[in-house]
């Protein structure tokens, strides 16, 4: 009853699943949280799942992805070795990390960690029956499903996620990196809620992992909301490298206090589609968000990225730098709105999208909108499509190296504008490699970001429970 | 003989700029080109290195008795074949150090030789520096990437130190240098020269022959060359003008 | 400082149109509303062959079957299309033989607009402009037409063009924009009345700048007109075209169409000077102007230049194009588009690249004051077999106070690896360094607005021929500064 065999994505399923479903979902819902539920639902039934007839939607078809049909579970049933899922590739970084297995929270004893500095961490599924106050002081406040169909599903459907609180004036002393794992052996739809709160004064840096396990196709709805308090600081990267069957919808929501500072990494190196939802609005004045995008796609691979940063107080100031290179028959969409309020003076908002086509199969959309109401601002955009320097190639050749390489070297160092954001050393010199081999062309989907390892001298304990899956 | 241009002619996008150009360099010497500018000057030093927006109407280069025409840019370079940029392009994103590494060990790859470890690179990195007066660290720097003038002169006789050339090509190396900068250019030139390699200097002042004597001075104009001499008759133009040639052509 | 930027800004807020008088010209109207007899009404009218009112009836039932576009960033009150005239002509008593026998009243009209319809007075010491001046839908003068049918060029109106030269009309008319194109070209290919029309033969440059001078007069009319200009191999021509409105309190609905065919190695150069009326400065009465203006580049080697100065207009729609169809042929547009009180614009351009090694060039200056609203939105599509083609785009917007809008909607589509497209926008106010530094030098706050702005828009003024140089630099001073005009 509790789970869904393979069928196609269509919204009478979801109100139907909903429906028979309904008080197995909210059976851990305070009154608000279910109301917060069923409004979304009521969302979800008005709006549907979108599709190309609107213009955020107009040039990505979720058509085919809907038709493979997939499995949709209401709880956890994998069985598999999870040494073998969490691999561990890089040594030497000392990080908290956190297992998702198909969206679902993996866990050892302790689902919910309570660190001495106040840090909480762990499953939402969980943090909902231990603080049901905060987190319905915060959940479905920051994701605006009103408007988007995967949202509204999303909290409709909310059990499971990652749950992150960092309490006022607390540093989180390392970087928490959330994995999560697509592993199944069948066609899969996965949904996961993530929540993090980073308080007053507070910082976070989060690294975010998709990967894949399989060739399996699946279909990943996945909602983040992200509270920063006054002058809270957060660092978060994005790392996507899934199989190409694979669809991934994923909606990432900043709400930031006054002061508060962002910067966020969306590198995308493998992905049958992938969609970014990236929301940021400032919700008090002097906040300052970074977003930066690399995306490396090939074969017929389809990234969108869409942005939408809501200046709706003064002072705040946003930077989208978004860079990609396509190659055989894949597709890049690139739509960044910065949106400048009548009351935001003194707005610095910039946004920048450089493509590279390999190939005359390779295409590009790129939509940098500006909407701006007022007039004490500084907001510049630009565009850049086009093919490799030919007066670099040239020099790098005269100097005696061959033709692949200056053509490695260069897209290298297109990409390296974005890498070299990554503040984490350790995770930056892990991506260099990465995107080197994806370059090259031998990026296994297998390769997961995984940054914590466990060695002799450094021996560590996953937090997963490993009889339990 | 190194180097053997026979009635050469070139062009861009359907327009002749060499028209004819006769040149001979051996092992040993130093060529200056001068002339006024437009004249097909930087086009010589691209067409022999290769660049393929240039096509080759007529007339052959033999370089060490080989047709030039069948070898890709990079395979000239391998070859030994070295040009200094009139306008180094600044490359971000690629530090010098790999850059230079990837380039001489691929040069070194295809003479058959084994890439040089990590360790002795470094070593002749520091040399070579030492050689032009380079002292940052370049390791942190991309390319050309915002380099000052005379740093991106030093940079490319800094690179062609590191790649041992057979036939180096300069073009207009000097300009834009002030007279500090312009010494360490031409001392570093000439602590390089061997027995067995050779320099073509484009140059439109006669200034950088101070430093730099050459041993032949050829005039081109319009596409052609129109006088050679020794070393004197770049004072002769310092001293009469380009306007001389000028005249003496019509 | 501050305050008396805000001065400024207020005065130039109030900036009155000073084109808003209206002739007392006899008038025959169509009946009030839209129907079949409408448009059969102003076929026969125009005495027009069968093969017209078969294209207006096609088009008539086509825009029936069509619902007014929304995706323009643009609050545009319901139009109801049963409360327009769709047809309005000055009465024509006879047929006119020569300058003297045109309305006085008309002429006097046209002279208040700085117009000459005088062949012997020429506009502003330049060689001679052909002009056609439009009063609200029909041509009532065409001057130098003899001249120029010496080198074979027909310059008349379209209506002219429909009895002289029926087939060239049936050749071209609807072949750049087909009535199916949107809502407002199927309205205007059903009801259009006049416009110009242009011929330039094989190898003929044209000697003169050829002009349209569109005014719209009577009340509660809309204006169609509709200009085919064809430029046939090697030819070239500089068209310019300039409108003006009364002042009314009501909205008057413009939906015209510019057609433009440049076959191999021509060239067609395309003026505007925009200044409908605008409405007041509470955002009362102004002209809808919706417009479709595309040209194609048929033939190799050929190129199409747009450059545009929007003053006017309570609301502007409009995004004139270019199809580069012929390998190495050339688009260019260049547009200021100046919005103040309460007026909307939404306009740009579509460069399609479908040919070789094509070209484009995009230059936009947006300038914004008031509470008005300025759209740039600009597609450039390079195709897959368009291989080594280059666009360039720029697209500035300056704000003057605090309640207007500016936005920037480009889209970028690229189909093959060998082409490159680059675009680049700023947003930015006029700078109190900027206008220090002029007050510092003895001119006025109010003044160096003027020189800033004309400076800033100074890229696409010079694109335009020198006599409408001119006339723009005043406009856009006008349309902006509180003590002229």
């Amino acid at each position: 009853m509790q789970t869904e065999s393979k069928e196609p994505v269509t919204q009478k399923r979801f109100i139907d699943l909903f429906e028979k479903n309904r008080a197995f979902l909210s059976a851990n819902d305070t009154p608000g949280l279910n109301v917060t539920r069923v409004k979304a639902m009521a969302s979800f039934a008005k709006l549907g799942f979108p599709d190309t007839s609107m213009e955020s939607w107009r040039l990505t078809s979720l058509e085919e992805s809907f038709e493979r049909g997939y499995d949709y579970h209401l709880q956890p049933m994998e069985e598999v070795d999870v040494q073998k899922v969490f691999r561990c590739n890089i040594p030497h970084l000392d990080t908290a990390v956190i297992g998702q297995l198909n969206g679902w929270y993996v866990s050892k004893d302790v689902p919910l960690m309570e660190l001495g500095n106040g840090i909480i961490m762990g499953s939402l599924a969980e943090a909902r029956k231990k603080y049901p106050q905060l987190i319905e002081k915060y959940f479905g406040t920051i994701a605006d499903d009103t408007n988007d169909g995967f949202t509204a599903l999303n909290t409709a459907f909310t059990q499971d996620g990652v749950f992150i609180y960092v309490p006022d004036n607390v540093k989180s002393p390392k970087p928490v990196q959330l994995i999560n794992v697509i592993h199944h052996d069948e066609n899969l739809f996965l949904q996961s809620r993530n929540l993090i709160i980073v308080g007053s004064n507070a910082m976070l840096s989060l690294v975010h992992c998709d990967d894949s396990y399989n060739h399996q196709a699946s279909f990943s709805n996945v909602v983040t909301e992200v509270h920063l308090g006054e002058h809270g600081a957060m660092d978060h990267y994005k790392l996507q490298n899934l199989n190409n069957n694979s669809t991934l919808i994923s909606s990432v929501f900043f709400r930031m206090a006054a002061s508060a500072s962002l910067d966020s990494h969306y590198l995308s190196l493998n992905g049958g589609l992938l969609r970014n939802n990236i929301r940021v609005l400032f919700n008090g004045p002097n906040g300052n968000a970074s977003i930066y995008g690399l995306y490396l796609m090939d074969r017929k691979q389809h990234v969108d990225n869409n942005l939408f940063i809501d200046h709706a107080y003064p002072g705040c100031t946003s930077s989208e730098t978004f860079k990609g290179i396509l190659d055989e028959h894949a597709r890049a969409i690139f739509n960044g709105h910065v949106l400048v309020r009548r009351d935001a003076a003194k707005t610095d908002a910039r946004q920048s999208n450089k493509n590279i086509l390999l190939t005359d199969t390779a295409r590009v959309n790129s939509k940098p909108f500006l909407e701006i109401y007022n007039d004490d601002v500084k907001c510049s955009h630009g565009s850049t499509t086009g093919q490799l320097d030919q007066e670099s190639m040239f020099y790098l050749r005269q100097r005696g190296i061959g033709e692949e390489t200056a053509r490695m070297l260069l897209m290298f160092a297109f990409a390296d504008e974005i890498v070299a954001r990554i503040a984490i050393p350790q995770l930056r010199q892990r991506i260099e490699d990465m995107v080197k081999k994806r370059l090259q062309g031998e990026l296994q989907i297998c390769e997961q970001c995984v940054l914590h390892c466990s060695t002799p001298e450094h021996p560590i304990e996953f937090q997963i429970d490993l009889g339990k899956i | 003989m190194l180097l053997q241009i026979k009635n050469l002619h070139a062009g861009i996008h359907g327009k002749e700029i060499l028209r004819g150009v006769n040149l001979d360099v051996d092992k040993g010497e130093i060529h200056a080109i001068m002339g006024p500018n437009g004249t097909g000057k930087s086009t010589l030093a691209s067409v022999i290195a290769g660049r393929e927006v240039f096509d080759v109407t007529a007339g052959e280069i033999l370089y060490k008795g080989k047709d030039l025409k069948k070898l890709s840019i990079e395979d000239r370079a391998r070859e030994g074949i070295f040009l200094g940029f009139q306008y180094p392009v600044e490359i971000p994103g690629v530090s010098i150090t790999n850059f230079m590494r990837t380039a001489v060990n691929e040069v070194r790859k295809f003479k058959g030789l084994d890439p040089l470890p990590g360790g002795e690179f470094l070593r002749l990195m520091e040399e070579k520096k030492r050689l032009v007066e380079i002292t940052s660290n370049l390791t942190n720097r991309s390319v050309n990437e915002g380099f000052s003038g005379g740093e991106k002169k030093k940079n490319e006789i800094f690179q062609m130190a590191m790649l041992e050339p057979m036939l180096a090509i300069l073009d207009e190396t000097d300009s834009g240098l002030d007279i500090d900068a312009l010494r360490i250019v031409a001392n570093g030139v000439n602590k390089l020269r061997r027995p067995d390699n050779a320099f073509v200097v484009i140059t439109h002042y006669q200034r950088l022959l101070d430093y730099i004597v050459p041993d032949f001075v050829h005039v081109l104009f319009e596409g052609r060359i129109v006088k050679s001499g020794g070393k004197e008759l770049a004072l002769e133009l310092e001293e009469k003008g380009y306007d001389w040639i000028k005249k003496e052509q019509k | 400082m501050e305050s008396e930027a805000n001065n400024i800004l207020e005065e130039v807020t109030q900036g009155d149109y000073k084109y808003g008088f209206v002739t007392d010209i006899e008038t025959e109207y169509a009946p009030v509303g839209l129907s079949e007899d409408t448009i059969r009404y102003i076929s026969t009218k125009k005495n027009e062959p069968g093969f017209m009112l078969e294209f207006r009836l096609k088009a008539y039932r086509h825009w029936l079957t069509m619902v007014q576009p929304k995706w323009a960033h643009l609050n545009i009150d319901p139009i109801n299309f049963q409360e327009i005239i769709f047809y309005a002509a000055p009465k024509k008593k006879k047929e006119l033989t020569s300058i003297d026998e045109v309305d006085p009243e008309l002429l006097a009209t046209f002279n208040k607009l700085g117009i000459s319809l005088d062949e012997q007075k020429k506009l502003a010491g330049v060689a001679g402009v052909a002009v056609d001046a439009v009063i609200d839908s029909v041509s009532v003068k065409t001057t130098f037409s003899e001249t120029l049918s010496k080198h074979g060029i027909i310059f008349c109106s379209f209506s002219e063009a429909v009895q002289n030269h029926p087939e060239l009309v049936k050749q071209y008319m609807g072949s750049v924009v087909p009535y199916t194109d949107n809502y407002f070209a199927a309205l205007n290919s059903a009801v259009f009345s006049d416009g110009s029309f242009c011929f330039i033969p094989k190898g003929v440059r044209c000697p003169m700048e050829l002009s349209t001078y569109f005014r719209i007069n009577a009340a509660n009319t809309g204006q169609f007109e509709r200009t085919l200009i064809v430029a046939e191999e090697g030819a070239y021509v500089s068209y310019m075209e300039g409108c003006t409105a009364p002042q009314r309190d009501e909205n008057q609905l413009h939906a015209a169409i510019v057609e433009i065919i440049a076959m191999k190695d021509a060239e067609v150069k395309y003026s505007t000077v925009q200044n409908w009326y605008p409405g007041d400065k509470n955002g009362l009465g102004g002209i809808y102007n919706f417009v479709t203006k595309r040209g194609i580049c048929k033939g190799n080697n050929s190129k199409i230049s747009w450059t545009q100065v929007e003053t006017g207009s309570s609301i502007t729609w409009k995004y004139p194009s270019c199809i580069l169809l012929g390998d190495h042929s050339v688009g260019e547009f260049y547009s200021v588009a100046v919005t103040n009180n309460y007026q909307q614009a939404d306009t740009g351009t579509k460069m399609m690249h479908l040919g070789k090694n094509t070209r484009s060039t995009i230059i936009s200056k947006g300038i914004s004051a008031g509470k008005s609203n300025n759209s740039y939105r600009g597609l450039v599509r390079i195709s897959k077999n368009a291989i080594n083609s280059r666009n360039y785009s720029q697209c500035d917007s300056l704000l003057l106070g605090a309640k207007c809008g500016a936005h920037t909607w480009p889209y970028i589509q690229v189909d093959n690896k060998s082409s490159i497209v680059e675009h680049e926008a700023t947003t930015s106010k006029i700078s109190e360094d900027q206008l220090f530094y002029c007050q510092q030098r003895g001119i006025s706050a109010e003044s160096a607005i003027g020189l800033i702005v004309n400076g800033y828009a100074k890229e696409v003024l010079k694109q335009l021929p020198m006599e409408f140089a001119m006339e723009a630099q005043k406009l856009l001073s006008i349309s902006l500064e509180g003590s002229v005009g």
